[in-house]
């Protein structure tokens, strides 16, 4: 058994694939229409065959409230491993990309946390070795 | 009840406890923190491993004494620090001027 996929919630589709591509910097992998919506995966350029997020529809009446609770007290539900929080964050800052926790260094793991514009916090993550 | 100037018996009740000063600490180091950054800051930096909820009565706490504001901007909430009350504590009992010989600790040179 391996793990292939995740899921994020996106209030909107399309705006969900053009953020996750163009400003975080992962690639469409799959699209396939399905009703009104999409079967849409992306996945990163480091790891093009590796796990890929599903940009899912936000659309059960229970995701909304649920989303908005993690995001009030500032709950990133997902995590993307990067080598340089500091430098990643200050380029996304300067795509306009909004961050509710600038960089923090905790011991040896160094956090942000990011609005995707979707309705999520998702939190950059770089771990020190040694 | 109120003749020993129980008035600012908030904040004396809300620095009693050990948590709450330490949350007071981390706020100074960066104010306008959600609760996840202060959660993980308590954790990793102060060994506190309450839950959230119990981090969110101790944010209560601080707020009703004054220490700590919260504010919605958008879809977030973010804690300020605000040491204002903390005067009731020196205009009760100013402390000694402090000499050229002895500099304030945490001074900002």
């Amino acid at each position: 058994m391996r793990i292939g996929l995740t899921s994020i919630f996106v209030d909107d589709q399309e705006k969900a694939l053009r953020f996750y591509t163009d400003v975080l910097g992962f690639l469409p992998k799959n699209d396939v229409p399905l009703g009104e919506h999409r079967w849409l995966t992306v996945v990163s350029p480091e790891a093009p065959d590796g796990v890929e997020i599903v940009l899912e529809p936000a659309g059960h009446p229970a995701v909304g409230p649920f989303r908005e609770a993690l995001v009030a007290d500032g709950i990133p539900f997902n995590a993307f491993t990067v080598d340089d929080v500091h430098a990643e964050a200050d380029r996304l800052r300067a795509l306009g990309v909004r961050f509710t926790q600038e960089p923090l260094t905790m011991g040896p793991v160094t956090t942000a946390v990011l609005d995707d514009t979707c309705g999520n916090l998702i939190q950059l993550m770089q771990v020190s070795a040694g | 009840m109120a003749g020993v100037g129980d008035a600012h018996g908030n904040v004396f009740r809300a620095l009693a406890d050990p948590t709450r000063r330490a949350i007071l600490d981390e706020l100074q180091d960066r104010s306008g923190q959600t609760l996840f950054e202060l959660c993980a800051r308590l954790v990793t930096r102060h060994g506190v491993g309450s839950s959230r909820q119990a981090v969110s009565q101790h944010l209560e706490v601080l707020e009703a004494a004054g220490l700590v504001h919260s504010r919605r901007e958008g879809r977030y909430k973010f804690h300020d620090l605000d040491t204002t009350p903390l005067r009731t504590i020196t205009d009760r009992w100013p402390p000694p001027p402090a000499t050229p010989e002895e500099e304030p600790p945490c001074g900002s040179a």
